[in-house]
C-alpha cells in the first residue's frame, strides 16, 4: 500500500469581517490506494467543508491536498463527488446526466460510440439503464443518488469523494444502496473518502474511520482500522465480535468523549 | 324477518345443472353517447360563459349608442361602416387601402425585429450582471431609472439618432422589452442553485459550456417570464410609436382613421390589437411551456 491522497496539515477558517471561525485544525491524512475511508463527526463539525477542499470547490487557508504526490487545489473529475442532494440537472435525462460527465471527461478520447458505450455501463452498473430516458423528476430519492454515483463513476476518479450520500434516503433503501456501493468497490478497487454521520454505515463500508472532535478548530480525534474481511455481509456482520466492538469505539467516540454540544 | 332461513340457503348462486345461463347484450354505449356528447358538453361549458358576457356587452353597447347624437359608433353601425375590414383582413385595394391583416403584419415584422434584439441583449446583459457582482452595482441603479422612461419618450432621440421612422420604431420596441427580459434574466441567474455550479466545477466545463449547458437551462423559467412581460409590453409600444411615426402599420391606421374621422375603423382596429396582443403572449408562453419542461420540477 502506498500514500495515494494525502491531507496535509490542514486549517481553515472563514472570515466575515473581522470575526474569523476556525473551523478545521491541523488535519492530516493519509490514503492508501483502493481503500474506503469514512469521515464522521457530529454535524457542524466541518467534516463537509473537509470533503470541499478535498473535491477542490473550497480553498484551505492553510496546509494542501496531495493526489499521486502532486498539490490539487481545484476542483476536477480525477475528484468525482457523490453530493449528499444528487445534484442532478433537471432538464437532462438520467441518460444525458452521465453522458454530459461522459462526453466532458472523455472528449477526444473515446470516439462517439464508446463514450455511448462507457454511459450505459455505468448507468448498468448502478442497475439504472433501464431508467436512461426518465427525467430526474420522475424517479425516485434511491435511483437519483444511484445516477449521481454512476455519474461520479464514469469520470473514472482517482478518487471518489461521497458527502452523505444516503444521508436524504430511508432505511431500507439507504441499505440497499450502501451493499451497491459495496458490490461496487469491491469490483473496480476505487479509493474512496465518505462523509457520514451513521456509525453503523461507517463500520460496514470502511477500512478505516476517521473521527472528528466538535468545532470549533475541529482535529482528527481518532482514527479506527475496521479488520472486517471482504466481501462483508450485513447480517453476518450484526453477529461479528469485531463488528461490535468497532461499533462500540466509535460510539464512545462521538457520545462520550465527545459528544454533541449546541452551539451556544 | 328471514335472516336464520336465508343462512340455511346456498350462499352462492349456481346454475342448476342442465340450466343454461342466459346473458343479457350489455347496453353498451354508442359512439353518440359515449365518447362524442361528454366532449361536446365540455366544450359548450368552456365556450357559452364568454358568447353570453359577449352578447350582453354588445346589447348593452348597442343600446347605449343607439340615440341620436351618440359620439361613438354602436356595434351594428360598425358592422355596416366597416365590414369590409372584420371580413377580409387581406385584402389590397390600393396602395393606402389595404386590409387589416396586412398592417399587423408589418407592425408585427417591427416587433420581431425589436424583440428579438431585445431577447438576445437582454439575456447576454443579464447573465452578465446575474454572474458579477461588479456588473450588478455598476449597472443596477441606472437600468432601474431607465426602466421606468415611457417608451414614446425615447422616440424623439431616436429618430434624432437614427433620422428614419423604421429604425426608430424598431428601437423603441428594444428599449421597452429589454428591462423585464435583463432583470428577470439576472434573477434567474443569481439563482442557480450552489449545487449545479459545483457539478459545472467539478466536471471543468467552461464558460461557454457552463452557459448553455447550466446557466439558461437552469434560469429558463424566469427568462420566459420575462420575455413574456417583454412581449406584451412591445405590442403596447408599436401601436403608440406608429403613430406618430407613420407608414403602414396597425398604430398608424388608427390616427389616419382618427384624422378621418373612421370611428368604426378605429373600433374594429382595436378589436385587432387585442387578439394579436392575446396570441403573442400565449405564443411565447406555449414555448416556455414547451422548453422548460422539466426545468421547473426537481
Amino acid at each position: 500500500m502506498r500514500a495515494y491522497l494525502r491531507l496535509d496539515h490542514i486549517d481553515k477558517t472563514y472570515h466575515r469581517g473581522a470575526v474569523a471561525t476556525e473551523v478545521l485544525k491541523d488535519i492530516s491524512l493519509t490514503i492508501n490506494h483502493g481503500e474506503f475511508v469514512s469521515i464522521i463527526g457530529h454535524s457542524g463539525c466541518g467534516k463537509s467543508t473537509l470533503l470541499n477542499i478535498v473535491a477542490g470547490l473550497t480553498p484551505a487557508t492553510r496546509g494542501g491536498v496531495l493526489l499521486e504526490n502532486r498539490e490539487v487545489n481545484a476542483p476536477g473529475p480525477d475528484r468525482a463527488v457523490v453530493f449528499q442532494n444528487h445534484s442532478l440537472l433537471p432538464w437532462l435525462t438520467v441518460y444525458d446526466n452521465v453522458r454530459l460527465a461522459v462526453d466532458k471527461v472523455f472528449c477526444g478520447v473515446k470516439a462517439r460510440a464508446e463514450r455511448h458505450d462507457w454511459t450505459m455501463h455505468n448507468l448498468d452498473l448502478v442497475q439504472m439503464a433501464h431508467a436512461r430516458d426518465k427525467r430526474p423528476a420522475e424517479i425516485s430519492g434511491g435511483m437519483k443518488q444511484r445516477v449521481g454515483i454512476a455519474r461520479a463513476l464514469a469520470m473514472e476518479p482517482k478518487v471518489l469523494l461521497l458527502d452523505e450520500p444516503f444521508g436524504a434516503l430511508d432505511a431500507l433503501t439507504r441499505a440497499h444502496l450502501q451493499d451497491s456501493v459495496m458490490a461496487i468497490h469491491q469490483k473496480l478497487g476505487n479509493t474512496v473518502l465518505m462523509i457520514t454521520h451513521d456509525v453503523d454505515e461507517a463500520v460496514l463500508l470502511s477500512d478505516r474511520i476517521v473521527m472528528m472532535t466538535n468545532g470549533p478548530a475541529a482535529r482528527v480525534g481518532e482514527i479506527l482500522e475496521v479488520a472486517l474481511a471482504r466481501p462483508r455481509r450485513r447480517l453476518d456482520l450484526a453477529s461479528s465480535q469485531h463488528y461490535l466492538k468497532c461499533r462500540q469505539r466509535v460510539l464512545e467516540f462521538l457520545y462520550q468523549r465527545h459528544h454533541y454540544v449546541e452551539a451556544a | 324477518m328471514t335472516i336464520p332461513s336465508l343462512r340455511t340457503e346456498a350462499p352462492t348462486a349456481r346454475p342448476a345443472p342442465g340450466a343454461a345461463v342466459l346473458r343479457l347484450p350489455a347496453p353498451g354505449p354508442s359512439f353518440l353517447t359515449g365518447r362524442l356528447l361528454p366532449r361536446l358538453r365540455a366544450v359548450a361549458a368552456r365556450l357559452i360563459p364568454p358568447l353570453i358576457t359577449l352578447g350582453l356587452i354588445l346589447s348593452i353597447w348597442q343600446v347605449l349608442c343607439m340615440k341620436p347624437g351618440a359620439t361613438l359608433p354602436s356595434p351594428s353601425r360598425i358592422w355596416a361602416e366597416a365590414s369590409d375590414l372584420i371580413i377580409d383582413p387581406f385584402f389590397v385595394a390600393g396602395p393606402q387601402d389595404i386590409g387589416l391583416g396586412w398592417r399587423v403584419l408589418t407592425s408585427l415584422q417591427r416587433v420581431a425585429a425589436g424583440f428579438g434584439l431585445a431577447g438576445v441583449i437582454g439575456i447576454l446583459v443579464g447573465t452578465i450582471i446575474g454572474q458579477s457582482v461588479w456588473a450588478m452595482r455598476g449597472l443596477d441603479p441606472i437600468f432601474q431609472v431607465l426602466r421606468t422612461i415611457s417608451p414614446l419618450a425615447w422616440l424623439p432621440i431616436s429618430l434624432a439618432a437614427f433620422r428614419d421612422s423604421q429604425p426608430s420604431a424598431i428601437f423603441v420596441i428594444f428599449i421597452t422589452a429589454v428591462w423585464p427580459i435583463i432583470i428577470n434574466t439576472a434573477v434567474g441567474i443569481r439563482n442557480i442553485p450552489q449545487d449545479y455550479r459545483n457539478v459545472a466545477a467539478v466536471l471543468r466545463l467552461n464558460h461557454l459550456e457552463f452557459f448553455w449547458k447550466i446557466m439558461i437551462p437552469s434560469a429558463a423559467p424566469y427568462i420566459f417570464t420575462g420575455l413574456r412581460i417583454g412581449i406584451g409590453l412591445s405590442w403596447l409600444a408599436i401601436v403608440a410609436a406608429e403613430m406618430l411615426t407613420g407608414g403602414v402599420g396597425i398604430g398608424f391606421f388608427i390616427w389616419d382613421a382618427w384624422n378621418s374621422s373612421r370611428l368604426s375603423d378605429i373600433v374594429v382596429a382595436l378589436v385587432y390589437i387585442g387578439a394579436v396582443g392575446f396570441l403573442l403572449d400565449r405564443l411565447v408562453a406555449a414555448l416556455a411551456t414547451l422548453i422548460t419542461r422539466g426545468t421547473a420540477a426537481n
